[in-house]
């Protein structure tokens, strides 16, 4: 780990930047880049929500993507029953949170964990996927909002000024509501990691029998990091809908799900600017070569993953910080008060029981 | 999904169909399936998330190969044998056949891990590597054997589908989330697991979909296994027919 | 007495796995202050009957009563919040935190935050473990470990100790020190120790309850205990006939 005041320093630099990144970009690149970067953005909101509870929490759901979806819908339809944005991305939260209380409280009470866990969620967000793709044609719809199935909602009203449903803001606007978001979504899951709730979480994560015996009850900190998850994706999801004006049932798939994991296990799991770094490079990679057709997507993705599992299990961003902390000499023996990136290796087989 | 592409293949080559399906597409996939093993699954035997992943690694690495070579389109065979009439009902021939190679393939398995000395060495690897290398065993050697047979099952059933569904090179990911669904529901017993799993999912999909419409049979199909693996968390095969194959 | 004074007490306590009684009619009592030893050979249902006390396990029959109060459903955590600290067999510490951070997280749940640095430093300075506070548990040798997760049940400040084999793996040195801790901690908490480790049990014994086949042989002081033939006999496998001492057919 480095020293404490270069994390603070890595901290402030990093806030900065994001700062500079938000308010001069706009001016910087031309709208079609702006757009495309605006996604980037978004998705790393969904990695990072990942990241956050299978990275801290030692949950892997396989079907994060189903928060996102809900998210996405619930925005869409709010929006266009409301006429107003406000309520609209109320609800993209809401919605999910709740939907991951019910999940979780099912599952975490139950005891289930690892596999179990992985399975039932992929199967809820596939179950999801049936659903909602199945309802094309009018006698789908909830309040004024078509559900569209196959073919999705289009059309979604935008977002506006709060309580202004007139005053709808630019895409230029739009990139710099989602880059802040994810700062304040960052520096807030940063603190949250820091305080009480996170330690326990981590200690969870490290080895649930030993944090019951202590006292702590894993079920409700589990519980918690998770509908904290599904309310981040969820807010992702409404960005998304957002960012496209539509929405369609693949924000389900299991595609969807698939490509969060492997933005976190490229990027590094065990840290928050892992999911995040892992997001925009591969999203970026994936753009690029569409655009040159030279080879197929699928097969480098599909090879970047395995070359990572197999030779970089700790990801980009831990493998990038050992190097430099080796570099920088002298081990600091001050342990700053972050929960360490863990091996990640370890932390992918699940938590000791 | 390779099972399947081999199968036409070889078909639009030439090659009778019948052997395509139950012959090439099993062998082809089955030593595919043993490079596979001996290049990436055997550094990560343990490791279970990260086989997960590396797995789904390479399934898209294959799409991508795949849809490089054959293109995106579906190709297919036409389904070699006909119908026949049962009272009202037609039934396709050809499905029968489908059954039969499960049935036979079933029987196949049990009888070479029950009554064959290489079963019994890979039961008992499968127990207590350790003791088995003790004895004179080589449990890399039987992974790597046993991986391969798994492909080649694989392979079988993408080759006998083919000429029922057509193949396109992301085909295999419709299945893949069923296959894991009944696996893990189905228990720590291979053929009893599984078997047991897939006839009860099986049984209410298509329940669901007489009683609804396919769309809720999957749903309901899906239902069922999250309520399955709650109440039964280790499997059907955890808390009934223990012991068994 | 009435069941209220007892810390911990069980009657008629008895669990079958599968038609194997690992447990079966065990009656006991702990009280404040005591230290009291489990011993037994192997597969005698000491670590099935440790298991029954820490709520890891449900009885088939009986009851474990925690300060006079049903422990039956309670999940791990509540048993922990009756002031129970419980020390396992293999040893459960967070690997991958520092030391500190172990003892930081145990004593937080308990501790306010203007005490808590305190307490997190008296641990580490009881048990010794200051020179290695920011050290991962996971690199540390095995009896340190086992140390650790000793501060970690000490700084909860219980009232009930159990510890399973403490001095596992240990060396001579080790063993010693523990030993003295455990006397020291037992000035004010009372404590359950299983063991195998014949000189350990010496060490810091008062009495000593010999577990065979699932059931209570005998309970005694430390010396008594050691001397009896039947103990031997028990540890050396020989068949008992009861009420009689010694002999054999």
């Amino acid at each position: 780990m480095l020293p404490v005041r270069y994390d603070r320093v890595a901290l402030f630099a990093s806030g900065f930047i994001g700062l500079l990144f938000m308010l001069l970009l706009p001016m910087a690149v031309e709208a079609f880049t702006l757009l495309e970067i605006t996604i980037y953005v978004i998705m790393s909101l969904l990695a990072l929500s990942l990241g956050f509870i299978w990275g801290y929490g030692g949950i892997l759901c396989f079907g994060q993507a189903a928060f996102f979806g809900i998210g996405a819908y619930s925005y869409a339809i709010a929006a266009i029953n409301f006429g107003d944005s406000t309520g609209a991305v109320l609800c993209a939260v809401g919605v999910p949170a709740v939907f991951a209380f019910a999940l979780g409280s099912f599952m975490f009470y139950a005891r289930i964990s690892d596999v179990y866990l992985g399975v039932i969620t992929l199967t809820v967000s596939l179950i999801l996927f049936n659903l909602v793709n199945s309802t094309a044609g009018d006698q789908y719809r909830i309040g004024s909002a078509p559900l569209g199935g196959f073919n999705g909602i289009p059309s979604i009203p935008t977002l506006n000024v709060p309580f202004s449903p007139d005053l709808l803001l630019s895409p230029e606007q739009i990139f710099q509501v989602c880059v802040a978001t994810l700062l304040i979504v960052y520096y807030g899951l940063r603190w949250l990691l820091a305080s009480h709730f996170g330690r326990v979480l981590v200690g969870i994560r490290e080895n649930e029998r030993r944090a019951e015996l202590l006292g702590y009850d894993i079920r409700r900190y589990k519980l918690g990091a998770f509908v904290l998850g599904g309310a981040i994706a969820g807010l992702a999801g409404c960005l998304f809908a957002n960012w496209g004006a539509f929405v369609s049932p693949t924000v389900f798939g299991l595609a969807q799900s698939a490509q969060i994991i492997i933005w976190i296990i490229v990027g590094g799991l065990g840290t928050l600017a892992g999911p995040i770094i892992g997001c925009f490079l591969l999203q970026w990679l994936t753009a690029y070569l569409g655009a040159l057709n030279l080879i197929n997507s699928n097969l480098v993705l599909g090879a970047i993953l395995v070359i990572f599992v197999l030779g970089v299990p700790a990801g980009l961003v831990p493998s990038i910080l050992g190097l430099v902390s080796k570099f920088a000499g002298r081990r600091s023996d001050e342990q700053n008060h972050q929960p360490s990136a863990v091996g990640s290796t370890a932390v992918r087989q699940g938590p000791t029981r | 999904m390779l099972g399947g592409y081999a199968a036409i293949t070889a078909t639009k080559a030439g090659v009778n169909i019948w052997l395509s399906m139950l012959v090439v597409a099993p062998l082809v996939v089955g030593v595919i399936g043993i490079a596979v093993e001996r290049c990436v699954v055997r550094f990560l035997y343990g490791r279970m998330v990260d086989t997960m992943l590396a797995t789904w690694g390479l399934s898209l690495l294959l799409i991508g190969l795949v849809t490089t070579v054959f293109g995106n389109t579906t190709s297919g065979i036409s389904s070699p044998l006909g119908s026949m009439r049962v009272g009202g009902y037609t039934v396709s021939l050809y499905t029968l056949f489908i059954v039969g190679v499960a049935v036979a393939v079933g029987t196949a398995t049990w009888i070479v891990l029950k009554r064959t000395r290489f079963g019994l060495i890979a039961r008992g690897t499968m127990q207590n590597a350790g003791m088995a290398a003790a004895l004179g065993v080589s449990p890399p050697r039987v992974y790597m054997v046993t991986f391969g047979i798994g492909a080649c099952l694989a392979g079988l059933a993408g080759g006998v589908l083919a000429p029922i569904t057509g193949v396109v090179p992301t085909i295999g990911v419709a299945y893949v989330a069923k296959a894991f669904i009944t696996v893990i529901g189905g228990g720590a017993a291979i053929l009893t697991g599984t078997l047991s799993a897939s006839v009860l999912f099986g049984a209410v999909n298509q329940l669901a979909t007489f009683a609804t419409t396919p769309v809720l049979g999957e749903v309901a199909l899906l239902l069922s296994a999250i309520v399955l693996i709650r109440v039964l968390p280790q499997g059907i095969t955890g808390r009934f027919f223990r012991g068994n194959l | 007495m009435s069941g209220a004074e007892y810390l911990i007490q069980t009657s008629n306590l008895g669990i079958d796995f599968g038609g194997v009684r690992a447990v079966h009619g065990v009656n006991f009592s702990w009280t404040e202050g005591e230290l009291r030893c489990l011993i037994g050979p192997n597969g005698a249902g000491k670590s099935t009957f440790f298991k029954l006390l820490t709520g890891q396990l449900q009885p088939t029959y009986g009851w474990v009563k925690v300060r006079g109060r049903s422990i039956a459903g309670f999940q791990s955590h509540e048993i922990a919040r009756l002031g129970v600290g419980i020390k396992t067999q293999v040893p459960n510490v967070f690997n991958g935190l520092s030391v500190r951070e172990n003892i930081w997280l145990s004593a937080s749940r308990i501790k306010p935050r203007y005490l808590l640095e305190a307490a997190v430093d008296s641990v580490l300075e009881r048990l010794r473990l200051g020179a290695v506070r920011n050290r991962l548990v996971g690199e540390l040798a095995h009896g340190q470990r086992q140390w650790v997760e000793l501060g970690l049940v000490l700084a909860t400040e219980p009232d009930l100790i159990l510890l399973d084999e403490p001095a596992a793996g240990m060396t001579d040195d080790e063993v010693e020190r523990t030993a003295e801790l455990i006397r020291v901690i037992n000035q004010r908490c009372a404590l359950i120790v299983v063991e195998h480790d014949m000189e350990f049990i010496r060490m810091i014994a008062k009495t000593v309850t010999v577990f065979n086949r699932g059931q209570v042989l005998m309970e005694d002081s430390c010396d008594s205990v050691l001397r009896d033939e039947r103990v031997r006999d028990v540890y050396l496998g020989k068949q008992l006939h009861a009420g009689l001492l010694g002999t054999e057919a």
